[in-house]
């Protein structure tokens, strides 16, 4: 019997949710969108309001915001839904044998499925007075209108705690006109965020503001003045301050006693699997209440991530793990720009990079161990924050990044995008994302209109963001600016895509182990979760089998990009561009004549050189190509591989033969590395070159396998590319002969087709596994190089057939022809 | 059965590649007609509704294709694009009898 499909309304799954928050509310919309009107869904929320973004409270206490502007779900939209909405109502009891829920009122709502999201409450310091009238949280909107309150009728506040939530409550309180105090019982303030010296930076800039700071200050009372209400804070080593209003910010708790109470096991929070499920099956859990493998979380981003996992389940559909994420800090106080993320105190076998500035206010420090980075804090210029976090979370080898790292990723040559500015600054039409046109105003809106929190929504959303990522740091600022949304946690694991949980390392090792041949058993065995995958798997699948097995896979043309099927570039008419291919960049009168004549012949409205020293023949409209491609091979040319994540092109400076500088025949070793390599398949596109002399015409020190001549031999370097990101190679090597220049670009290439993830290029895999692997690899163990080699030989023997004369020749007609045509 | 409709036999299932297209050529422009991996056919408007890319030329994953210039998907049954994008491809009713394919062009 299918429990997920009921005959009849009436007969519907009761869903009740305990908790109007967040992460609540978050699961119920994406169960929505998951499965429509499959339960009956009741909501209680003990505040009076409906769900709000709690994020935004700081900004609402600044007076920057209003409550009503900080709503995520009106009263109507949980109407629209059918979801019936009790609010200031207290669950009291859950009775998890009658399988229902009853409120200190009386209210009584039976359940199937019950969602416990209580969030988490301030801790209370255990200190006489520590509940006097005029000592709030700062966790609600009550809390809020009570602290605006206070600050229209009195002036000392106090607020207790050093955190990122004190910080914000205190600079509110300040903004609002009060003397604030913020007593902190570390050395520094923001102790789990920042070290010492960014926290100096940090106190400086908010003692400008006003703010008066006590460290190491243990509070032994709050004392009660004439009026009843709180008049003092009292320290233990016997110092008073006034205080009229004292907020506690010392952490916070996680709300368990109702689910204690109903017997669910608690540890530090409600403890809950990778499903979100609790020890009682039908109760699931999400939010700031849960304990994970181990771990509360207090950030927005892995409670979303929580949530979308819990509504699958909810669902029905079965097939989402939680597996804890990574999460980094910003904090949410105007003008001030701090960021921290992993392990930043450093200690035994770490090293740290510094950068300080104290008089312009700008502090960074990178820990390091063995090559990869571990932790990050900054102070002043944050935007480089994303791309820190992104070194740590995929354990990039910095090792070539050293010297520069500290200076930021601009520092490393990103192309079109300038200096970063203060994006709150710009001006609503200043272009954010250069790859797809997306402006400021376009982000801002759509953070506010769709309620996006995480980057990977505004990316979904707006393409910002979405292509090279350079402008990740200014699209993150934009998001804490609009939403407050700490944005940038990530799972700690990232799938191949949405059709899998596996990662592309676990994928391709599969296939191999388990000597998978066809993408039908590749997807039955690893669980996919789609019936025939999608346009981002299904490429990387049907490359990393025919990788796998060169001579034992049949490619399925219904699997690559247009491109790669029709053997030509797409253009954005429709049409497509055709580039015979010129061995080394060489040609003669012969080879020119023909495609004279068969660019007259097809009236090609354009021909242009390509960067990569070729003829490239525009707007070719697609049923043209077979008969252009016969005429093309009559004249003894094959397919130049321009539209494929293949071998593109060998360029080539003149060398020895003609040049007065020219140490080496670069055009001769040129054609025969084309030779070497055309025709194959890669994970990306793959460029190479060669110049005769360290002049360097053929730019071969930003291609993915380059060769640089001189007197002595030659210089290999490889991992550079010239696109976005300009890259310059690395060393690999120097050798001697042209017979090692060619074993050893048959290895290095191999190498980069076995392990590379598919799309991604040399420069970004280099950096991933580390140049001192590939040295390893191909240069340091001569047998693995023989080895590489060999393979390579063995995969190119089927992949050098070329694609055009096959077509031309009848192959994949369908491909060119329409099926009917109507005039 | 609509009378209305006004059916055209334009080819047989299996001159459509299997998670693939074809294309239709018309005056008023190019009709995709596309063969899902469980062979159900669907016909749309061979233009994207993004900025006009030929759908025929996207890769078929269940009943979706994505577009070959910027990778929305869209519905093959409804044309309609997958959220967060917001658009819709013209859809042509198909029939398919005996393996023959049948296509009405009154919409």
């Amino acid at each position: 019997m299918d429990m997920s499909l009921p005959a009849a309304a009436g007969s519907k799954m009761k869903l009740v949710m305990v908790g109007n928050g967040m992460a609540g509310m978050r699961t119920l919309e994406e169960l929505l969108k998951a499965a429509p009107g499959m339960y009956d869904i009741t909501v209680f929320g003990d505040e009076p309001h409906p769900n709000y973004n709690r994020i935004m409270l700081s900004p609402v206490l600044a007076g920057e915001q209003t409550v009503e502007q900080i709503v995520l779900n009106s009263r109507d939209w949980y109407a629209e839904n059918g979801i019936t909405l009790h609010t200031g109502k207290k669950v009291a009891k859950i009775d998890r044998r009658a399988r229902c829920v009853e409120t200190d009122s009386g209210t009584r709502a039976p359940y199937d499925r019950l969602l416990l999201a209580t969030g988490s409450r301030p801790f209370v310091l255990p200190v006489p007075g520590a509940r006097l009238p005029g000592v709030l949280g700062f966790r609600d909107i009550a809390d809020v209108e009570a602290m605006i309150r206070a600050s229209t009728e009195s002036r000392h506040a106090v607020v207790i705690g050093g955190g990122l939530l004190g910080l914000e409550a205190a600079n509110g309180l300040k903004l609002r006109g009060m003397d604030v105090s913020v007593v902190h019982i570390g050395a520094w303030l923001l102790e789990r965020q920042l070290d010492e010296p960014a926290a100096r930076l940090l106190q400086q800039s908010l003692e400008e503001k006003g703010l008066r700071f006590l460290l190491q200050k243990h509070t032994a009372e709050l004392v009660q003045g004439e009026s009843g209400r709180v008049c003092a804070v009292k320290f233990k080593d016997g110092e008073t301050i006034p205080a009229d209003l004292v907020v506690m910010a010392v952490g916070i708790r996680p709300n368990t006693e109702l689910a204690e109470s109903a017997g669910l096991h608690c540890n530090r929070g409600l403890v809950v699997n990778d499903t979100m499920q609790t020890f009682d099956p039908r109760i699931y859990a999400v939010g700031e209440c849960v304990s994970h493998r181990g771990i509360a979380y207090g950030l927005v981003a892995p409670l979303f991530e929580q949530a979308k996992v819990c509504a699958n389940h909810l669902a029905e559909h079965g097939v989402a793990r939680y597996i804890g994420s990574m999460t980094s800090t910003r904090l949410k106080v105007s003008g001030i720009d701090l960021f921290s993320a992993g392990d930043f105190t450093g200690g035994e076998g770490t090293e740290s990079l510094v950068y300080s500035d104290a008089a312009a206010g700008s502090y960074k420090k990178l820990v390091i161990k063995g090559n990869k980075l571990v932790g990050a804090c900054i102070y002043g210029e944050t935007l480089d924050g994303a791309w820190y976090f992104d070194l740590l979370r995929e354990g990039t080898d910095i090792s070539q990044l050293r010297k520069n790292i500290l200076f930021g990723q601009s520092h490393l040559g990103d192309a079109g995008h300038g200096p970063a500015e203060r994006v709150a600054a710009l001006p609503d039409t200043a272009e954010i994302c250069g790859c797809n046109g997306v402006c400021k105003g376009d982000i801002v809106s759509a953070i506010r209109d769709k309620k996006l929190f995480t980057l990977d929504e505004v990316r979904a959303h707006t393409k910002a963001s979405a292509s090279c990522g350079s402008c990740t740091g200014l699209v993150e600022a934009l998001l804490a600016h609009t939403a407050g949304g700490d944005y940038s946690a990530a799972p700690s694991k990232k799938p191949l895509c949405g059709c899998t949980e596996h990662s592309h390392d676990e994928v391709r090792a599969t296939i191999v182990e388990q000597k998978l041949k066809t993408m039908a058993d590749t997807m039955r065995f690893l669980e996919w979760k789609t019936p025939d995958g999608c346009g981002k798997c299904r490429p990387a699948l049907n490359y990393y089998l025919l990788c796998a097995w060169p001579t034992g896979y049949w490619d399925d043309a219904q699997s690559r990009y247009i491109n790669e099927r029709a053997h030509g570039n797409i253009q954005k008419d429709g049409s497509f561009s055709v580039v015979p291919r010129m061995w080394g960049g060489l040609t003669n009168p012969q080879e020119l004549r023909a495609i004279a004549d068969v660019a007259e012949k097809f009236k090609v409205p354009e021909m242009k050189v390509t960067g990569g020293q070729r003829i490239d023949l525009f707007g070719v409209k697609k049923e043209d190509l077979p008969a252009m491609w016969a005429d093309l091979a009559a004249a003894g040319f094959v397919s130049g591989h321009a539209y494929g994540k293949a071998m593109r092109t060998v360029k080539t400076c003149v060398g020895s033969t003609w040049c007065r500088f020219g140490t080496q025949d670069s055009t001769g070793l040129g054609v025969k590395l084309e030779q070497l390599t055309w025709g194959s398949w890669m994970p990306h596109k793959f460029k190479l070159a060669v110049s005769g002399c360290p002049r360097n015409c053929a730019e071969a020190t930003i291609k993915d396998f380059g060769v640089v001549c001189v007197d002595s031999g030659y210089e290999l370097h490889v991992g550079g590319n010239g696109g976005i990101k300009v890259r310059v190679t690395d060393l690999l090597c120097k050798v001697e002969t042209e017979a090692q220049v060619l074993e050893y670009c048959a290895a290095f290439t191999q190498l980069y087709r076995e392990e590379a993830h598919y799309l991604e290029r040399t420069a970004p895999w280099v950096e991933r596994v580390g140049l001192a692997h590939v040295k390893a690899k191909v240069v340091d163990d001569a047998a693995s190089r023989k080895a590489l080699a060999e393979r390579f030989l063995v995969s190119q023997k089927p992949a050098q057939v070329d694609p055009w004369k096959a077509r031309a020749e009848g192959e994949a007609r369908h491909e060119f022809t329409p099926i009917a045509a109507f005039v | 059965m609509n009378m209305s409709h006004n059916w055209v036999e334009i080819g047989r299932v299996d001159e459509i590649p299997r998670q693939g297209a074809r294309v239709i050529t018309t005056a008023t422009g190019d009709i995709a007609i596309f063969r899902t991996a469980a062979d159900e056919v669907f016909a749309l408007a061979d233009k994207c509704p993004h900025k006009g890319g030929p759908l025929s030329q996207g890769i078929v994953h269940g009943r979706r294709v994505a577009c070959p210039l910027h990778d929305w998907k869209i519905n093959l049954e409804t044309g309609i694009a997958a959220a967060p994008d917001e658009g819709c491809a013209a859809r042509y009713p198909v029939r398919v009898a005996d393996g023959m394919v049948s296509l009405s062009l009154i919409e």
